[in-house]
């Protein structure tokens, strides 16, 4: 299993001088992949737009959407952001795609909430038949979103949650790429959220999350509970996750201090 | 935890266990009890407790844990009765208890801690209910959880049979499941002891069965003195005893979320069955509550932040709780079809019956019980003569179909089973799903090491033309490399897809007939399958949502099945060696095949000469909603066997040899396509 790190693209206070010396950092670091979220209406960076700046000053680290949320955007623009930061990264970017979960985004966007599922699978089926080159992953719980990856994607990229909860999504993966007839097996992609430092720091890594999942209403406090704080609970992570076959495992940042980078770089040795 | 002062809405076991271990953890909190009926009130008769739970009860309070297991009924047999015959599975450890008994241990073990307990209270209005943290304890009705649903998002659904719920002063030595026909239909019964003199006796029955029985129309006394009629030669003499029961509709219960912070800076938890319900078929439910119970404790005695210890009681529980739910649905569904299973022979009924809900297989049972599962291995290798003799696991036994011989009950794409499976082998060059599509005959033959050899031939309709499946599947060729399409219907499969010709009749006589020119052609293959599923040609035609055909070839399930039906009458005509059919028994969509359906089809199949119903569900359109997990299509496999009347073959991402071997042994299907197991690439 390969572990990768998050960029600072929807923690409070990011800017364009940190999210580009917190890429050089993972670059020459232990990482695999920097992964970026995305949110349309909360104060973050654009996805691609963060991938881009990271892809300039990078030689070496995958860049990956951890999930992009496909149907905000047009099935053409989704697929023109994605070819460029592939052709930016010379070959780098891995698209992670999904529904989303926020009714909000779509709103903003201008976009219907009701077809979301049928439009992801039209951009899928577009990316595959044009943009060949680019490794896609499908995120979502629901049996549709694992027969969409199936049929369509690389792999498959998990929400997040203890490594039981992984393993249990992975077991249905697995389950949809045999049942679709593909050959090998799907990758499989996860992630958690961190914060490494003293209480002030994880207390604020605390309140992003709440404030990140608040419309999610009580569950914003499981997230915010899961939050990795400690060399331990990442460790235990980690090793929880590579023994149910998880291929990449991406760290989330949940504060906007550079320091981080090299904090878990540290811990995971 | 700084000392916090609880109300708990509800003196069942869930509120008084955990008002009990708080306050013995923390003496300084200031817990209330209060509960609508009086303290001597109590409804229900015994409740079962596992090994794990007595091990967890016994760590959380020891004072109780010996009063209760003082007045325990204990066994370790299960006891099934069918047909006559009465079959017992030993080493399964039950222990029981009256529920009046155990509320009385609790009651009293939280007046001499000093949680204070107000009985006869009603409360209607949960926003009176004050204090840092409120529990809502107060059943799957709970008052507190309805009056925030948004917040914890509870839905109900009726699950299972109808059941009653009656004590007998007949003593049970074993948990006992009694099954009785009548003409109405099926009835079972659900007993085990509790103590010395009382035993728990439910009854319970498809709903159909209780409308036909008119039970709907009696009132208690009616509907007691039927079951004790019914059961009259069981209970021998004994009584059945009502406690205000009435026929119901077990309640599932799933909630989104088991905590609240509210306004006041106060906290709302659910506990037990306010949160979860289990069907009682799996017995659970007392003992999940009380489990809520133990971590909730332990979760506030851990944490200085009350918010975090909710989250963390959550966390801890929710995935243990889904994984019963999920048990307990299986079983439930189990017990509501059951009388499908009557016509299996008592072993084979009975490991069904212990298999019912996942949580014990083959492996497991070998563990408890390993001379029960001797004789079924024994029952399997001998074909019914003995159950004496000793024989390898059900997977290992032979299996016959026609003319052929399988050595074993493993199907797979790779040689190293009983059968090696191999297509699907398009039937014309427009049926072909990619430009590649096409086995070498001989090497696939010469490579079987022993096997028999089966060949997979089908027409891929309107998912034809398709790229490699490297990077996906059903993704369009690029329009001047891909060959005109024909279906049932001018409906494309999927985004991107081509329009298909509906085809004629001149189209679907040459279709036809390649089927049977190719089944003429693969005289070395030992077995021939038609592929009938996932929304290819014939599978096309079988589903109301790619049919839309005029013609007689269109309309009702007759109509629809007309042409797959001529094309497998043509082939049986033309082979006369083993025919599997594989097809689509339901199309998990809106308006699609359902499973009744599903099990018509394949049970025309059959009467139309198929000698095996490879069971496969979905594809026929991309936006289904599929229920993927380890054996997700075993339920349906199971249907199709015992309700179509047919051997199935079942894939449905089965990984291991003892999934095999369990599915083999309930007779829910007669061979297994195995998976590549899924850890094989888990880094060690």
């Amino acid at each position: 299993m390969r572990v990768g790190i998050g960029l600072p693209n929807t923690t409070p206070g990011t800017s364009g001088r940190l999210i580009a010396e917190w890429a050089r950092r993972a670059d020459a670091g232990p990482f695999g992949t920097l992964g970026v979220l995305d949110r349309l209406v909360y104060a973050s960076v654009e996805p691609f737009s963060a991938l881009s700046a990271a892809a300039a000053v990078t030689e070496r680290v995958g860049l990956a959407t951890m999930i992009a949320i496909g149907p905000v955007r047009g099935t053409a623009m989704l697929a023109k952001q994605a070819q460029s930061v592939q052709t930016l990264s010379d070959g780098r970017f891995t698209l992670g795609v999904a529904v989303g979960a926020r009714r909000d985004d779509y709103e903003a966007a201008g976009v219907e909430h009701r077809t979301r599922g049928a439009v992801l699978s039209e951009q899928l089926a577009h990316l595959r038949a044009e943009n060949a080159d680019v490794p896609i992953l499908v995120g979502g719980n629901s049996g549709a979103a694992f027969s969409r990856m199936a049929r369509y994607a690389d792999g498959y990229a998990h929400g997040g949650g203890p490594a039981r909860a992984f393993a249990s999504a992975a077991a249905k993966a697995r389950a949809a790429w045999h049942d679709l007839g593909r050959p090998g097996r799907p990758k499989l992609w996860g992630q958690a959220y961190f914060a490494l430092g003293d209480a002030d720091l994880t207390a604020k890594g605390e309140a992003y999350l709440l404030d990140y999942y608040a419309f999610t209403g009580p569950f914003a406090q499981t997230v915010a509970a899961a939050n990795l704080t400690t060399p331990r609970a990442v460790k235990d992570l980690v090793r929880g996750y590579a023994n149910e076959g998880c291929d990449e495992l991406i760290l989330l940042p949940t504060v906007s201090s550079v320091d981080q980078v090299d904090r878990l770089a540290e811990v995971l040795g | 935890m700084r000392p916090l002062r609880v109300s708990v809405l509800g003196a069942g076991p869930a509120g008084l266990y955990l008002s009990l271990l708080l306050k013995k953890a923390q003496p300084a909190h200031e817990i209330t009890v209060l509960e609508r009926n009086p303290a001597d009130a109590t409804y229900g008769w015994g409740v079962v407790f596992s090994e794990e739970t007595l091990g967890a009860l016994r760590d959380a309070d020891q004072a109780s844990y010996l009063e209760i297991t003082d007045t325990f009924a204990r066994w370790d047999a299960i006891d099934i009765r069918y047909r006559d015959r009465t079959l017992r599975s030993r080493g399964h450890s039950f222990s029981a208890i009256a529920r009046r008994t155990l509320l009385g241990i609790t009651q009293r073990r939280c007046r001499e801690v000093g949680v204070r307990l107000e009985f006869g209270t009603e409360v209607t209005d949960p926003s009176t209910l004050d204090g840092d943290l409120v529990v809502a304890a107060d059943g799957v009705n709970s008052l507190i959880r309805r009056a925030q649903d948004k917040v914890f998002g509870g839905r109900i659904t009726p699950q299972g049979c109808k059941y009653v719920w009656y004590g007998t002063d007949l003593v049970f030595d074993a948990f006992t499941f009694l099954f009785k026909e009548t003409e109405h239909g099926l009835f079972q019964v659900h007993g085990y002891p509790f103590d010395e003199d009382t035993s728990t006796f439910i009854v319970e029955c498809p709903r159909h069965t209780w409308e036909s029985a008119g039970l709907d129309k009696m009132d208690e006394a009616q509907s007691m003195a039927f079951c004790a009629d019914l059961f009259a030669d069981e209970l021998g003499g004994h009584e059945l005893k009502s406690n205000k029961s009435l026929w119901l509709d077990f309640p599932r219960l799933v909630t989104k979320h088991w905590h609240s912070a509210n306004p006041d800076g106060s906290r709302t938890v659910l506990l037990g069955d306010s949160a979860h319900t289990a069907h009682f078929t799996i017995g659970s439910g007392t003992k999940l509550a009380m489990e809520d119970a133990i971590a909730l404790a332990a979760a506030v005695d851990r944490h200085t932040d009350l918010g975090a210890a909710l989250v963390d009681y959550e966390l801890e529980r929710k995935p243990v709780i889904d994984r019963f739910q999920q048990a307990a649905a299986s079983s439930a569904d189990y017990f509501e079809r059951v009388s499908r299973h009557t016509g299996l022979d008592p072993l084979p009924f009975a490991f069904n019956l212990l298999t019912r809900s996942g949580r014990i297989g083959h492996a497991s049972l070998s563990v408890r019980d390993p001379s029960f599962v001797r004789a079924v291995d024994s029952w399997f290798g001998t074909a019914g003569e003995s159950t004496t003799a000793v024989c390898p696991p059900p997977l290992f036994t032979p299996f016959r179909v026609g003319e052929l011989v399988l050595r074993n009950r493993i199907v797979q794409d790779t040689p190293g089973g009983g059968l090696l499976l191999v297509g699907t082998e398009p039937v014309t060059e427009d049926g072909r799903r990619t430009p590649s599509d096409g086995l070498k005959w001989t090497a696939v033959l010469e490579s079987a090491q022993g096997a028999a050899v089966g060949l997979r031939i089908g027409h891929a309709g309107r998912r034809g033309a398709t790229r490699e499946p490297v990077h996906g599947v059903d993704v369009p060729l690029p329009a001047e490399q891909a060959w005109p399409l024909v279906a049932a219907s001018p409906i494309p499969y999927g985004p991107r897809s081509a329009v298909p010709r509906e085809l004629d009749a001149e189209g679907m006589v040459r279709i036809r007939d390649a089927f049977v020119a190719m089944a003429r052609k693969a005289v070395d293959f030992d077995l021939l399958e038609l592929d009938m599923a996932h929304g290819f040609l014939l599978g096309g035609f079988l589903s109301p949502l790619t049919n839309k055909r005029a013609d007689c070839y269109g309309g009702d399930l007759d109509a629809r099945l007309r042409y797959p039906l001529e094309v497998l009458r043509a082939v049986r005509e033309a082979w006369s060696k083993p025919l599997s059919v594989r097809l689509s028994v339901t199309d998990w969509s809106a308006r699609g095949t359902t499973p009744d359906e599903g099990v018509a089809m394949a049970h025309a199949m059959a009467q139309a000469g198929a000698d095996l119903i490879h069971v496969a569900a979905g594809q026929t359109v991309p936006e289904g909603m599929p229920d993927y997990r380890r054996g997700f299509l075993t339920p349906l496999a199971d249907r199709v066997r015992s309700e179509a009347g047919v051997p199935t073959m079942v894939g449905g991402y089965l990984t291991t040899l003892d999934e095999v071997n369990t599915v083999i042994a309930a007779a829910r299907a007669d061979l297994c396509v195995l998976a590549p197991p899924d850890r094989e690439w888990t880094t060690p």
